[in-house]
């Protein structure tokens, strides 16, 4: 696959004066031979499946294996409470942080879900994007030119790097999705294509050499809750680019950095379930009780 | 690579590889058996065994039987279905050794109108997937194209007179593979094509002298 660059098209949609979601929207039109407006239809189908994931973790669904589910309904319920003060978060980033949760949680419940980038980190972009289209105004067009701004985003890492958790750890998946979130919500605060570039490595700088540990194996521990942290360097991200804070390292050099981080993670931490979080004495109990001794891997 | 190689697809949870390539590897099994599955035997090796019921890897592997999409609600529920469709399914586990894929299923499948059907493949990844073996023959089949295969006799011109079909309708070859057993026995051959394969080219694919079945195949993976 040939390597991408984030900063060629962050130059080309500065120098032709557009956002960089209506620079990718037109660029990804043009190459995949269809028209712009079909290729926002699609972004919209995706968005509604994104919003009804978020809706339904709320209802407090819960995984077959029972570790998951609940927590997204909790923390709205915690700040639904307008005479509680030991709130910490603020109104856009607690909700940003629910929803999180919530939607990773519709996923791990088999839900129906939208992978953005991977299904273990599909709670990152509809959570940015919810909570900053409803308490600020936006419109359904500029979510859409969000979304691609991500997908964007996300085909230059998975062509310098990776979005696979078994490949270059947690750091692939829902950093790629936080990178891919900060880029998205800078767009949608109307801010230029180079403040994009600065969120996306302010984000990844921020997720670079996470591992993947999954316990038992299973999407949901750690995977649920870290969807909501990756949220939150997401919105710091967008929000330190958005006031001129620049990342020193260039944002396609940060990626690169990813990729070979992600190649000198041992095997243990790349999803297989042996190591990290899944091989400490409660990670190794949990498997044992949701598989009770049966179905093991067959050595 | 483009834009919905990142975003999307839309699918049932809980993982892409575990779920909706479970899934998908269903959908490709009763496509090349052919017709409805009365009988099922189901074994998982390594990942696919030892996690896959938290997965729901189960449940998306039958419900790919029933051919449904790999964002069908109903996933979570496949076993009823099954049940009510007279699908009967059973599970074991599988050691097929360190080189095979860690997310491998291992499909014996028995028609409702007696045909068989023997398939090996495997979860590759982010939703994607590889048959490596059908009814004992080697071959490689992703999904990703329409495809025509056949099983035939080894016998000079056969895949001459097969492409010769697709070339008559204008169905350009995207990438083709060819297995046997052992010389002048039976073979198998895969034909990736460009848009679809009309029914007529199967019919006349079928009709052709040293031809003992034909399939087509739909895209699974989109």
């Amino acid at each position: 696959m040939d390597k991408l660059a984030l900063l060629a098209w962050i130059e080309e949609a500065a120098a032709t004066g557009i956002p960089f979601g209506r620079y990718c929207l037109q660029l990804q039109a043009t190459e995949m031979e269809i028209a712009q407006e079909v290729l926002l239809q699609r972004m919209q189908e995706y968005l509604s499946v994104m919003r009804d994931a978020i809706d339904y973790g709320l209802t407090g669904v819960r995984s077959t294996s029972g570790m998951a589910g609940g927590s997204g309904l909790r923390l709205q319920n915690w700040h639904a409470n307008e005479k509680n003060e030991n709130r910490i978060l603020g109104q856009l980033t607690a909700k940003a942080a629910a929803y999180a949760l919530a939607a990773n949680e519709a996923n791990a419940a088999m839900g129906r879900i939208c992978a953005a980038p991977t299904a273990g980190s599909s709670g990152v972009l509809p959570a940015v994007l919810f909570a900053i289209a409803e308490e600020r105004t936006t419109t359904q067009e500029n979510l859409a030119l969000a979304l691609i701004s991500a997908g964007a985003i996300g085909m230059v890492i998975a062509s310098r790097a990776s979005l696979s958790g078994a490949e270059g750890g947690c750091q692939a998946e829902c950093g790629s999705a936080a990178a891919m979130a900060a880029g998205a919500a800078v767009e949608l605060f109307g801010g230029t294509p180079v403040q994009v570039g600065h969120a996306v490595a302010l984000a990844l700088k921020n997720l670079l050499g996470l591992v993947c540990d999954p316990v038992a194996g299973l999407v949901e521990v750690p995977c649920v809750k870290r969807n909501a942290g990756a949220t939150m360097i997401a919105l710091l991200a967008a929000d330190m680019a958005l006031a001129g804070i620049e990342s020193v390292i260039p944002v396609d050099e940060v990626i690169d950095a990813m990729a070979a981080i992600g190649h000198s993670i041992p095997d243990a931490l790349r999803e297989t379930g042996q190591g990290g979080l899944a091989a400490t004495p409660t990670g190794l109990e949990c498997a044992e009780r949701i598989f009770g001794g049966r179905n093991r891997l067959n050595k | 690579m483009n834009l919905f190689d990142v975003i999307g697809p839309i699918m049932i949870g809980p993982s892409s590889s575990h779920t909706a390539g479970a899934v998908r590897l269903g959908r490709l099994a009763l496509a090349l058996l052919g017709e409805p599955v009365r009988d099922a035997d189901i074994g998982l090796h390594g990942s696919f065994a030892s996690t896959g019921r938290g997965h729901g890897t189960d449940r998306a592997l039958v419900a790919g039987l029933m051919g449904w999409n790999t964002d069908d609600s109903r996933i979570p529920h496949s076993f009823e279905f099954a049940a009510n469709a007279g699908l009967a399914f059973h599970f074991e586990t599988v050691c097929l050794g360190d080189d095979a894929h860690p997310n491998t299923v291992m499909f014996a499948l028995k028609g409702k109108s007696e045909g068989v059907l023997r398939l090996t493949g495997c979860s590759v990844g982010g939703g994607r997937i590889k048959i490596t073996e059908l009814n004992g023959f080697p071959l490689e089949l992703t999904g990703e194209f329409s495809a025509l295969i056949t099983l035939h006799h080894d016998r000079p011109g056969v895949i001459h007179s097969v492409t010769g079909v697709l070339a008559s309708r204008t169905v350009n070859v995207a990438e083709m593979r060819v297995s046997r057993r052992k010389k002048g026995s039976t073979a198998v051959m895969v034909i990736d094509v460009d848009g679809s394969v009309p029914q007529e080219v199967v019919e006349a694919v079928a009709g052709l002298p040293q031809i003992i079945a034909v399939r087509r195949l739909n895209p699974v993976v989109v």
